[in-house]
């Protein structure tokens, strides 16, 4: 990526040196804390780990910041691919759903934030990492996962106490503060001092990090890869997926509509007005699954693995434009009449008329048509007599219907990337003929 | 008499503030139902309404990122032609010639500022199950304004007219392209044409966007009074 090593670790050593010292300077105050609550074991926990940060931050003042080990960025990489990825996300995030009640304490949340900031600490000296994460557009994704990890773990805090109160019969914390507070000066106050801080963190933004500005517009040269802007890389992603314009237009609609629909097709009245998750875990579980796996996490695959061709990159792997990759290619046209019946698939007679052609298209894809069909048609019926049967009984079978279909059109989504890495599937419905892929 | 109690006794101070310093109950109660931009405000909210930890801060936040946004973004408008013969120019005198040289970052970092803000507040608003009666239409105005947001920035991408951005605009362009018989054959082909398009995302990016937002905003800051303040448990 940079042309010389050490000019490279001589630019970031001095950011890095800073970044070491902020991680040092809160991991400080978080001992402070820990003493003044008189928990000394912790306060000396987090005391050692403030000054490991801060003898980092001395060797990256001194030009040489560590490095994260060979070995262990070849792991990594060799580790990380689509399927590993998306499933291990998927793993931890339920494995934080059911261990909420661990994984909320303080303690334990402030030492992922430790975790990750050595992981991140450590690999910034890798050239190739830090050229994506450095990347001018992308300091916000880096922002965002942050934001979101506190927010998540904020609310899931607040939702698990809620949940422990709401379970001996008490009522919401937030019902605690009800009383009245007048608008002046409390609240005033409070906006002020949040958009002062808004402000200083923005200027600060904009004065260490310059808006990017290439060479001027030329229709001629395509990058290799081009990029979305990194809130629609997430519906870029899905390219591998399917057609352009269902990606580009059938699913944003989709998002929209779901979105919209949401207040309409819950029909739980508890939980709100205040944190919860005990009171409303399906509506939770499929936000979260919606929010977090399906449009934050294509976002981050999208920004930070997605190379030349848009194909897989590890987090150190070098973007070499030639590396072989893995392609879908067997459409389920294929795998029915070929490989299941044995027989050929058949062709769409070139002479027929337009409507006898389409009949042909139809016959040739009468297996993934089928498919589909019986999705969309068969299993909201059947999900409300089995798994969601509560929820069928309590919005009738109109609102029911468009909410399983809704889920089950979200779910399209994980699906057909289980297909894809376990059967080499690229298209369930292939009819490039009437511009319609699944 | 202290100077601040003579400037608040002044003829001036009460002419503009129409009510003496907001000190006693009373005048803190006018304070906020006399002022045009305080009154958007109730006088009084359930105290774990000011707790950051329950709203994040981040609408209001939303709504401060858009103000920043027009301001700059009007600033940015007396340097900028949409012409292919000078976006890009005016790029380079922004950064390398303008005084204020941070008004590009300013505003580039705080659109993106943006996008994330308004992330977490729809995050948080579904967290608190906000959106459940009487608040529903109010959900929806407010994804109408996610929608809006991404727009804009999608839009304003594109301005600089470097490789970056009409290569990302491109890749989004396309995928609208592709529509069967709306798309390359139809309407789309003339929206989307290279020259035009500049000046089209121009036009939305700075009047018809921001205008449609801010209408959403007024709407959806005076839904939140009328369907009874912020959320709480019952
Ligand atoms: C430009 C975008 C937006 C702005 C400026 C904005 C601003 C605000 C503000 C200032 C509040 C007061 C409470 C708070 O700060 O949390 C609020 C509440 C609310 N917002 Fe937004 N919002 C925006 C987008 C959205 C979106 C995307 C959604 C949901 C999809 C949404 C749904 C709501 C709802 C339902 C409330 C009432 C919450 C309650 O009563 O607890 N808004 N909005």
């Amino acid at each position: 990526m940079y042309g010389n090593e050490h000019e490279f670790l001589e630019r970031i050593a001095g950011p890095m040196g800073w970044f070491y010292l902020s991680a040092c300077a809160v991991n400080l105050l978080a001992a402070g804390r820990a003493l003044r609550g008189r928990r000394p074991q912790r306060a000396g926990a987090w005391g050692a780990v403030g000054l490991t940060f801060a003898v980092l931050g001395w060797r990256a003042f001194d030009g040489n910041p560590a490095a994260m080990p060979e070995a262990c960025k070849d792991a990594i990489d060799a580790v990380l691919g689509p399927v590993t990825f998306t499933l291990g996300s998927f793993l931890i995030l339920w494995g934080l759903y059911l261990g909420r009640r661990v994984f909320v304490r303080p303690a334990v949340a402030f030492a992922g934030l430790n975790v990750s900031l050595l992981f991140l600490g450590l690999s910034l000296t890798d050239a190739q990492f830090a050229a994506v994460v450095i990347q001018p557009d992308n300091v916000p994704i880096v922002a965002m996962v942050y934001l979101l990890a506190l927010f998540t773990w904020l609310s899931a805090s607040a939702a698990v106490k809620n949940d422990r109160r709401l379970g001996q019969g008490l009522a919401p914390a937030e019902k605690d503060q009800a009383e009245k507070a007048l608008v002046w000066p409390d609240l005033v106050y409070t906006e002020l001092i949040c958009m002062i801080l808004a402000s200083a963190v923005l200027l600060i933004w904009s004065l260490s990090v310059q808006a990017p500005l290439e060479q001027p517009a030329n229709p001629a040269v395509t990058p290799n890869p081009s990029k979305a802007p990194w809130y629609f890389v997430g519906l870029q992603e899905l390219l591998v997926f399917s057609d352009a314009w269902i990606v580009g237009v059938v699913v944003p609609c989709l998002i929209a509509f779901g979105l919209m629909a949401i207040p309409y097709l819950d029909p739980n009245p508890q939980g709100s007005g205040y944190y919860t998750i005990r009171q409303r875990p399906f509506a939770y579980g499929v936000f979260q699954f919606g929010f977090l796996l399906l449009w934050v996490l294509l976002i981050l695959v999208g920004t930070f693995m997605r190379g030349p061709n848009w194909g897989f990159f590890g987090l150190y792997e070098v973007r070499d434009p030639h590396k072989v990759l893995a392609l879908g290619n067997v459409k389920l046209s294929e795998y029915f009449w070929t490989i299941w019946l044995g027989r050929g698939v058949p062709q769409v007679a070139a002479d027929a008329g337009s409507l006898a052609q389409f009949g042909h298209i139809l016959w040739r894809e009468i297996a993934g048509v089928t498919l589909v069909g019986l999705y969309f048609v068969a299993l909201p019926p059947l999900l409300g007599r089995t798994l969601l049967r509560r929820l069928r009984a309590q919005m009738g079978f109109g609102r029911f219907t468009l909410m399983a279909v809704l889920l089950l059109a979200m779910m399209t989504l994980p699906l057909k990337m289980i297909l894809r890495w376990t059967m080499n599937l690229s298209y369930v419905v292939s009819m490039p003929e009437c511009f319609f892929n699944l | 008499m202290s100077l601040r109690d003579r400037i608040r006794d002044s003829q001036v101070y009460r002419s503009i503030f129409r009510h003496p310093a907001p000190v006693d109950r009373r005048n803190r109660v006018l304070v906020v139902v006399s002022n045009l931009v305080l009154h958007l405000h109730p006088v009084a909210i359930p105290k774990h309404a000011l707790r950051p930890g329950f709203t994040w801060c981040m609408g209001g936040i939303t709504c401060f990122l858009f103000l920043v946004e027009t301001i700059t973004g009007v600033l940015l408008m007396f340097y900028y032609r949409p012409t292919l013969e000078w976006a890009y120019n005016d790029m380079l005198a922004l950064r390398d010639v303008v005084s204020l040289g941070v008004l590009r970052e300013v505003h580039r970092w705080g659109a993106h500022a943006m996008v994330i803000s308004v992330m977490l507040h729809m995050y948080r608003v579904f967290l608190t199950g906000s959106y459940k009666p009487p608040r529903e239409f109010n959900w929806v105005v407010g994804v109408l304004l996610l929608l809006l947001t991404l727009l804009l920035s999608f839009t304003g991408y594109l301005l600089p007219w470097d490789q970056l951005s009409i290569w990302a605009i491109t890749v989004g362009s396309n995928m609208a392209r592709a529509v069967p018989l709306l798309g390359h054959e139809g309407p789309g082909q003339q929206i989307l044409a290279a020259g035009d398009t500049l000046n089209r995302f121009y036009v939305l990016h700075c009047v018809a966007i921001p205008l449609l937002a801010a209408l959403l905003m007024g709407l959806h800051f005076w839904r939140i009074r009328k369907d009874g303040g912020i959320s709480g448990p019952l």
